[in-house]
């Protein structure tokens, strides 16, 4: 049996704990909280040990891996005492918000060979691994163009700020949303050289920003788009989306399907023909051994435990592919606080175009 | 419980193949008459039961059946709590502590409790739970109720941190101050049994998918197949159709064939959509 304890129960911790708690080969020693209501109630009714100190823990209980689910600014400093520990580490994203620290975090892992992964669970999800493998089957050719969005209901009014709507605390939808469409696309294709035309507006928060539009420039002439909105009530959910164009065809994919569009000139998957195809979800779904709210958030989990168990390097979401999206992210950052060239001309215009007799007339403007 | 049960997944854009469907089913049902129509259309075909998340705009239905009483004199409602993203989104603002006070009547108990900064007893717990039960319950005051589920992004959730007692709280809660059935709503029906058998919960009422793909049956089709044939449960069959994935007939037959199924839930929004699978229901289901 695999030893484990769960670190920050929030909304993911706590979910991290269902999941985990049920799987065969795993044995859920500890959690760690700074909520004594929420310890008191896990203590109560399930008779998990509880700490609320990271250090008492680790000190008083034999443990083989520890999920992190803390606050993001948390992540780099929990991160290191458990590796100091020995334990394999499963982190939630964002890995971390500095990303030297992830570095020396990442080869400290490495050194000692211990499993670490974070958890963008994206890359589990039945759809996107689809469009991944189509891609690399050549389906839609070479791919020019992706687009990465990403939409939900998240921060709807003006509030009270939490550390979910600090960037500095490591939240806002640059962390929290455009981290999973960002690594989707690292995923994909790897890092961008360059980024550019970066904005991160505030619609609602006090603190960080609610929408993030730019430009990702690769290599080989491949480009992406990048655009995020967690003030969109129009998604019931979250909703990420990757749309690519490539010279022989086109892919949609989101969670729930993954569309390919072949123009059918050469040689299409198995399975695929020319014209537009849709595999959904109930056929892409891998079961899993437990089920609480996706598929993914089992089959991250899981991986996780097999990676300990056959002692595997390389892991999907390993630290080292999770820096790559921390390190696209303060690349953003540094890009929209450039301060933009000035084009303003006198001989311009700068108001808006005037009001058309109709608009004038209707009274509408 | 009635053999047929209509659910609400339509109304509120919740569609598990795509979200092009869920954004058109969005726009379609923006207006709560959109709902009742569809509802009505259900009704006309001898379908009494709906099946319903306690989402806000549930209530505006309950209002409607409520002030129509003498229209549906046998219309049940077999509601379902809670709404599970309404919690999530108030532990992403408020965190846990603030999404439960959020929900309770403003009554200072839990602020009591929690400035006490002492542990929290069992009793106390207890009582915040059957208070957040009560407060879904509202919008259906009036109404017929027979059975009452928990949702199964709570039930599953609550299995996987081994917080068996919740069960049994929510099974005697429901019974004593409802006069009603508990029902859970599962994607992990035989676990779930186990526990409920080991609480003390008998002969539970457990809706779960059942469908021939073993589309989110964790466990396989085989493990759910001895489950129906050899132990003791009243078990709902949803996600017959594992969302579209198998043609209408042949799902329901497969079902039809199964041991101890007694009721089927499907939400739809045409006629022919419902008026189709009632009729494969009756035609499979009244042997």
């Amino acid at each position: 049996m695999i030893k484990v304890a769960v670190v920050g129960l929030g909304k993911m911790g706590l979910s991290h704990q269902s999941i985990i708690n049920m799987h065969p080969d795993v044995e859920l020693t500890a959690v760690c909280d700074s909520s004594r209501f929420v310890l008191d109630m896990l203590e109560k009714y399930t008779g998990v040990s509880v700490y609320t100190n990271l250090t008492k823990m680790l000190e008083a209980e034999e443990l083989d891996a520890v999920i992190i689910a803390t606050p993001s600014k948390l992540h780099g400093p929990m991160v290191r005492e458990a590796l100091e520990s020995n334990l394999h580490v499963f982190c939630e994203k964002p890995f971390c918000l500095d990303t030297d620290e992830g570095i020396e975090l990442t080869k400290m892992a490495e050194q000692k060979g211990l499993v670490n992964q974070v958890g963008y669970h994206y890359r589990f999800v039945g759809a996107f691994q689809e469009a991944k493998r189509l891609i690399e089957a050549g389906a839609i050719g070479d791919v020019t163009h992706v687009k990465a969005e990403a939409y939900g209901p998240v921060v709807l009014k003006p509030s009270g700020s939490s550390w979910r709507n600090k960037r500095s605390e490591g939240g806002g939808c640059l962390y929290d949303y455009a981290a999973h469409p960002i690594n989707l696309v690292n995923w994909l294709f790897g890092m961008p050289d360059s980024v550019g035309g970066a904005v991160l507006n505030k619609i609602f928060s006090m603190d960080s920003e609610d929408e993030i539009y730019a430009t990702l420039r690769f290599a080989n002439g491949l480009s992406g788009q990048l655009s995020v909105n967690w003030s969109d009530e129009s998604y019931r959910r979250m909703t990420t989306i990757i749309t690519l164009s490539g010279t022989h065809g086109k892919i949609l994919v989101d969670r729930q399907e993954c569309k390919l569009f072949a123009r059918g000139e050469e040689k299409v998957p198995d399975g695929y023909e020319a014209g537009w195809n849709i595999r959904y979800t109930t056929e892409l779904s891998e079961p899993v051994w437990f089920y609480v709210r996706g598929e993914e958030y089992s089959g991250q989990l899981d991986y996780f435990v097999q990676c300990i168990k056959s002692k595997q390097e390389n892991n999907i979401n390993s630290f080292a592919s999770a820096l790559q999206t921390d390190h696209v992210m303060k690349m953003l950052i540094t890009d929209s606080e450039r301060v933009p060239q000035d084009f303003s001309s006198t001989d311009i215009q700068q108001h808006k175009a005037n009001e058309s007799w109709w608009q004038r007339l209707s009274g509408k403007s | 419980m009635d053999k047929v049960l209509f659910g609400d997944n339509q109304f509120f854009g919740v569609n598990h193949m795509s979200e092009e469907k869920s954004r058109a089913q969005s726009m379609r049902f923006r207006d709560t008459q959109a709902m009742i129509d569809v509802l009505d259309m259900a009704y006309e075909e001898g379908i009494k039961s709906f099946m319903c998340t306690t989402h806000d705009r549930t209530s505006e239905i309950c209002d409607y059946f409520r002030s129509n009483a003498d229209r549906y004199p046998d219309y049940q409602f077999y509601p379902g709590m809670p709404y599970a993203h309404k919690y999530a989104n108030a532990v992403t603002d408020d965190g846990i502590v603030g999404a439960i006070k959020k929900f309770l009547p403003n009554d200072g108990l839990i602020d009591a409790v929690m400035r006490g900064g002492s542990s929290l007893a069992k009793k106390e717990i207890d009582g915040i739970a059957t208070l957040l039960i009560d407060a879904e319950m509202k919008m259906f005051e009036g109404l017929s109720t027979p059975v009452i589920f928990l949702q199964n992004v709570v039930t599953d959730f609550l299995l996987g941190l081994g917080m068996k007692d919740a069960f049994r709280i929510f099974a005697d809660h429901i019974k004593l101050k409802y006069n009603a059935e508990p029902g859970f709503i599962t994607m992990n029906m035989p676990r779930l049994l186990d526990v409920l058998e080991e609480v003390g919960v008998e002969n539970p009422i457990i809706c779960a998918n059942i469908n021939q793909l073993g589309f989110r049956m964790c466990g396989g089709v085989e493990l759910y197949n001895q489950t129906l044939e050899q132990r003791q449960f009243r078990p709902i069959a949803m996600s017959v159709l594992a969302s579209g994935a198998i043609p209408p007939r042949q799902a329901i037959e497969y079902v039809s064939k199964l041991p101890k199924v007694q009721s089927i839930v499907f939400g739809a929004s045409s006629l022919g959509n419902i008026r189709q699978t009632k009729a494969l229901i009756d035609e499979y289901m009244n042997r």
